[in-house]
């Protein structure tokens, strides 16, 4: 399989007296959907705010390429090509889904008016519209406040922000938890379709049918490790749940 | 254009626009002879324009969810200290002084503005003390200064050149106060309906977390904008000093709950990530215009701040359930 895009190794992170990751390791690699689930408090969720600079781990060490890197912010995380679909979502819901898709890389008009960050709403919108169209996210207005949209349209958004800026890696924490049936599926679509651009996709879910649907490997998080790594075609549901849960550890995973 | 159109009726702007016209026309009705002179007109603009300029200042920092409770302590305390510079400049009188000691004094104003919102500003943005508690701290503390500069009493010897020119100055009719405070606000609109400083403005009121996922510097910014807001406060005092020819330390006393008022009754939302400079400018004159109503058709006028509470408190429960009917999906 070559080469990890990115790698991490034995990450700690603890709030307060709470330990979230215990010496957490993931791989994940290019032109793959990589499944990453655990039971409620595993630390699925802290793992990717780790590795998408919004947190920085007590220790450890994430390599993209093969190269260690430091995510300090999610400014440097998106310099690199990674891009997060957060569980909290992390929109602002005053805004409309054009300006939360550009939010902190807006479009200024050209000439003068953009030296003084005159913004392009125009140009962003026509482009979101695009953006939205190519990848099936069906809204009644792109004139209206994200916060006005139903929880899947939110999460849709969310997910087309991520989906049209990364280069290289798309972690979607729970992207299809508020989604009604058609929904799901548009995401999944785009899931695949990312992947088969060449990108990693990274992919929490609770949901064991969706998981064996789409992704090629799975990996497993317990009480802030990795206790399991499974190729999907290989697997059952029954294993996965096993590792889950503590009932199956493999060694060395 | 279409997006102005577009917040301007998301907002409760044109609700509050319509309270207003509708408060016009009912003086108008009442007392037509004298509602509608220029006189009436004009002096509504003048009293109203120096708090027309700390609220573009509060409708940025409110939008950001935060609230600055210094700003008419700022404005004392920059009128003091540029009354004063520009006295000790002229040997203790100031009256006589040309139009280079006057922008001296305009200097002085809008550094002592800008020195109380970094200050403001760090406090919030970097240490994390609630916006409420820091400004109310240097609501206390900007006073304390001005009042310890000047002795506690007012500063006078304010030059008659700024006094003309400025304070009572007109240009073809319009009062020279009365254009600063629209370029002012003017400015103050464009910059946060249609810039990346404002959208960011919004951004971080809506959602700071979000703000800063997206990469936006959202420490910085938040200093900025307390900052701007202290030095409009200061660009205030000296247009109060212009138009009173006095440096007073009192009688400011709320002058941030006025501008809080009008930014709120504007339809910017205390929660943040909503409002407009154009709801602002609504909200400023609703009070001024019942209060020069009141007057003119002979109610006491100790109803004013009673039906502005009224038309406050209605203002805030409308964005309040409009709110929570949207969190609710
Ligand atoms: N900001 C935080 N402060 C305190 N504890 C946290 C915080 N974030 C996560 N935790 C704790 O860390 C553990 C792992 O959480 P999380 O990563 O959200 O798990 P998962 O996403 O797998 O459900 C949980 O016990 C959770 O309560
Ligand atoms: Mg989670």
């Amino acid at each position: 399989m070559g080469e990890p895009l990115l790698e991490a190794r034995d990450l700690v992170k603890t709030y307060g007296s709470v330990e979230a990751l215990r010496g957490a390791s993931f791989t994940a690699y290019a032109g793959e959907v990589v499944a990453l689930i655990g039971d409620n408090g595993a630390g699925k969720s802290t793992l990717v705010k780790c590795l998408s600079g919004v947190e920085q781990p007590d220790s450890g060490s994430v390599l993209l390429d093969g190269e260690p890197v430091r995510l300090d912010s999610p400014t440097a995380a998106r310099a690199l090509g990674v891009e997060t679909v957060y569980q909290d979502l992390a929109v602002a819901p005053d805004l409309d889904p054009a300006a939360n898709l550009f939010l902190g890389r807006e479009l200024r008009k050209p000439g003068p008016l953009g030296w003084f960050g005159v913004l392009d709403d125009k140009e962003m919108r026509r482009r979101a519209a695009e953006s939205f169209r190519d990848l099936g996210v069906s809204l009644q207005s792109v004139d209206v406040p994200i916060g006005a949209l139903s929880g899947g349209q939110r999460q849709s958004v969310a997910v087309a922000r991520s989906v049209v800026w990364a280069s290289r890696l798309v972690f979607m924490d729970e992207p299809t938890a508020a989604l009604g049936v058609v929904q799901r599926e548009r995401v999944l679509d785009v899931v695949r379709r990312v992947r088969d651009q060449g990108m990693a996709v990274v992919l929490i879910s609770h949901n064991m049918p969706e998981v064996l649907a789409v992704s090629d490997r799975v990996e497993v998080l317990r009480l802030g490790r990795r206790v399991a790594r499974f190729t999907t075609a290989r697997t059952t549901v029954e294993e996965l749940v096993g590792a889950m849960t503590g009932a199956l550890s493999q060694e060395g995973a | 254009m279409t997006s102005l159109a577009r917040r301007l009726a998301s907002a409760n702007t044109l609700w509050i626009g319509l309270v207003l016209l509708g408060l016009i026309a009912v003086f108008g009705a009442l007392r037509p002879d004298a509602v509608l002179t220029v006189f009436t007109l004009q002096t509504t603009l003048v009293e109203t324009s120096v708090l027309l300029v700390l609220s573009v200042g509060m409708t940025y920092v409110i939008i950001t969810s935060g609230i600055d409770l210094s700003v008419g302590s700022v404005l004392v305390f920059s009128g003091v200290t540029s009354a004063m510079t520009m006295n000790a400049l002229n040997g203790g009188d100031a009256t006589g002084a040309g139009w280079g000691t006057v922008l001296v004094g305009l200097a002085v104003a809008l550094l002592s503005g800008a020195a109380w919102g970094l200050l403001n500003g760090l406090l919030v943005a970097r240490a994390g003390i609630p916006p409420l508690i820091v400004t109310l701290g240097s609501f206390g503390a900007a006073l304390g200064a001005g009042q310890l500069l000047s002795d506690g009493s007012n500063v006078s010897g304010v030059p008659d050149v700024l006094g003309e020119g400025l304070g009572t100055g007109t240009w073809f009719g319009v009062p020279n106060l009365v254009l600063l405070a629209a370029a002012v606000t003017a400015v103050g609109a464009l910059v946060l309906g249609t810039t990346r400083f404002g959208r960011h403005t919004y951004a971080i009121g809506s959602n700071e977390e979000a703000a800063r996922r997206a990469g936006i510097g959202v420490t910085g910014h938040l200093v900025r904008v307390y900052l701007l807001a202290g030095v409009l406060a200061g660009l205030a005092g000296f247009m109060a000093l212009a138009y009173f020819r006095v440096a007073s330390v009192t009688g400011h006393d709320t002058d941030n709950l006025n501008a809080i008022a009008g930014v709120v009754l504007g339809g910017t939302s205390l929660f943040g990530g909503v409002g407009s400079v154009v709801g602002t400018v609504l909200g400023v004159f609703i009070p001024a215009v019942l209060r020069k109503g009141f007057v003119i058709v002979g109610v006491n006028v100790y109803w004013q701040p009673i039906a502005v509470a009224l038309v406050l408190v209605a203002a805030v429960w409308f964005d309040q359930s409009r709110r929570k009917a949207r969190n609710q999906r």
